[in-house]
């Protein structure tokens, strides 16, 4: 007997399957990977009543289609967008019920950049260490998604479907609202010129086109300026670290981010909502760093 | 020893060489195994340092880590993998000419190292092997490769690893192994793990 699945439709710029990704692997080199958008993954398996931990889709840009081969119920958050069942409008950020052979279509996003499809028993793909989690950086987990691509569905948990009572996430950030990310110092923040250091703090940068799964790239700010020669030998690095390549602009690492870099980390932007955002904002958003308390 | 926090939830512990990180390393794991070091989701060594990720409260664990002695590693502590290696690498001429022996002798060399696994990093399963004595260090060539064949026995700076698959790099290349260094189905999935000591043996 064929399993509930899905199939893939319109893939989309770069859709990939996405859960909370594969800690306690660093030491053998292994990105944590999982959602960029960790607070949407969740708000999306909580509206389905999946675990925590289910895998779903996370779309770039111009969301993803998918055909039901089965009756299954589907739920969109993170980057808002049109969502549209055969082509009758559909709720984002709600259960959607998809009957047998109808068609999802998740629009493009209409502010932000990310938006996640979960479907109730979560896509079951199969775990690699634990993990259902595209890792772009390693190459680990399933591929990214192309059109004809037949994804299982796994078995729906005890928990019901949810509703409207579970609370919404605060939209991404706009062109206009900018990107405030909190910032603990350290651990290398002594090997920046202290009037550098403390011109970040009052410094704009803006989002850069080359972000991705990796980290957040900034532009057109001021660049940090070493205060000391020499290279620092590779150390461990963690989701948020705010690390600075020669060229002076702070790169903040997201879920993708190599487990040992070689540029001093200035500090660490705490994972959670602040991130969360970071990993919605366009090109071209404003970005300040305030101080974490 | 210097732990500093990184962030609200990891500490970064610098010392001074790639043997006092085996000694904190191998301490550190037998602390984590005793309870002493509560939650822990990641104990990352690296160069100069091993990095601890998911802690709760990262500064009260450094002013107790600062008080720590950590005892000097034994030679003969940590598991031993023996890799069997075809020496046919590119560089193996260029090798032997920087340490000025004839090219039948880098197999001897090498061979004579018990190298242990200091960190991994780069690619999943990529172990950077430390021991070669400091004599035969070398530089990395000044044009990587685009390619580099999964299996290839490389050596730079003070570090020698194997390629877990094809990827570019710019370490001196002098041999080749078929042994596979990355299974994510095989537990342990990397056979270069960190504390983990190497001996080449060159393949008849």
């Amino acid at each position: 007997m064929a399993g509930a699945a899905l199939e893939v439709v319109r893939a989309g710029a770069l859709t990939t399957v996405q859960d909370l990704g594969r800690p306690g692997y660093a030491h053998l080199g292994v990105p944590r990977s999982g959602a960029l958008d960790a607070g949407a993954l969740g708000l999306a398996n909580r509206l389905l009543g999946n675990p925590a931990g289910a895998a779903a889709l996370e779309t770039t840009l111009d969301g993803v289609g998918l055909r039901a081969r089965v009756p299954v119920t589907v739920a969109v958050t993170g980057a808002p967008c049109a969502v549209r069942v055969s082509g009758r409008p559909a709720a984002w950020g709600a259960p959607v019920w998809l009957p047998a052979g109808a068609e999802l279509e998740v629009g493009r996003a209409e502010s932000g950049v990310r938006s996640y499809v979960a479907v109730r028993g979560g896509f079951a793909v199969p775990p690699v260490l634990g993990s259902r989690s595209t890792d772009l950086l390693s190459g680990l987990g399933p591929a990214v998604l192309v059109a004809g691509v037949v994804l299982p569905v796994g078995p729906a948990g005890a928990d019901p479907v949810r509703g409207a009572d579970v609370p919404r996430a605060p939209a991404p950030p706009g062109a206009r609202a900018g990107l405030v990310l909190p910032l603990r110092p350290g651990p290398r923040a002594d090997w920046f010129e202290p009037a550098s250091l403390a011109a970040l703090w009052r410094a704009e940068f803006r989002v850069s086109p080359a972000s991705n799964r990796v980290g957040l790239r900034t532009e057109a700010g001021p660049r940090l300026v070493r205060g000391r020669g020499g290279e620092l030998p590779s150390e461990g690095m963690v989701l948020g670290a705010v690390q600075v390549p020669p060229d002076g602009l702070p790169v903040v690492f997201l879920a993708d981010h190599p487990v040992t870099g070689g540029y001093p980390v200035v500090g660490v932007v705490p994972p959670g909502p602040a991130l969360d955002a970071a990993a919605q904002a366009r090109p071209g958003v404003p970005v300040r760093f305030v101080r974490a308390r | 020893m210097r732990p500093l926090v990184v962030g609200g939830e990891a500490l970064l512990i610098e010392v001074g060489s790639a043997q006092q990180v085996a000694a904190l390393h191998a301490e550190l794991l037998r602390r984590r195994d005793a309870g002493e070091l509560g939650a822990v989701r990641e104990v990352v060594p690296a160069a100069r340092t091993v990095l601890l990720d998911g802690v709760r409260e990262p500064r009260a664990l450094a002013e107790r880590i600062a008080r720590w002695e950590v005892p000097p590693l034994a030679e003969t502590e940590g598991p031993l993998v023996t890799v069997p290696v075809r020496y046919d690498g590119p560089d193996l001429a260029e090798v032997a000419r920087a340490w000025g022996v004839a090219r039948r002798e880098v197999a001897g060399i090498v061979g004579d190292t018990v190298f242990r696994v200091a960190f991994c990093g780069f690619a999943p399963g990529f172990g950077y092997l430390t021991g070669l004595p400091e004599r035969f260090h070398l530089p990395r060539r000044a044009t990587p490769r685009t390619v580099v064949p999964a299996g290839s026995l490389a050596l730079a700076g003070e570090y020698a690893g194997v390629y877990p698959r094809s990827s570019p790099g710019g370490w001196q290349l002098v041999g080749t192994a078929d042994a596979v260094l990355w299974d994510p189905g095989r537990e342990p999935a990397a056979l270069f793990a960190p504390g983990v000591r190497v001996r080449f043996e060159e393949a008849s």
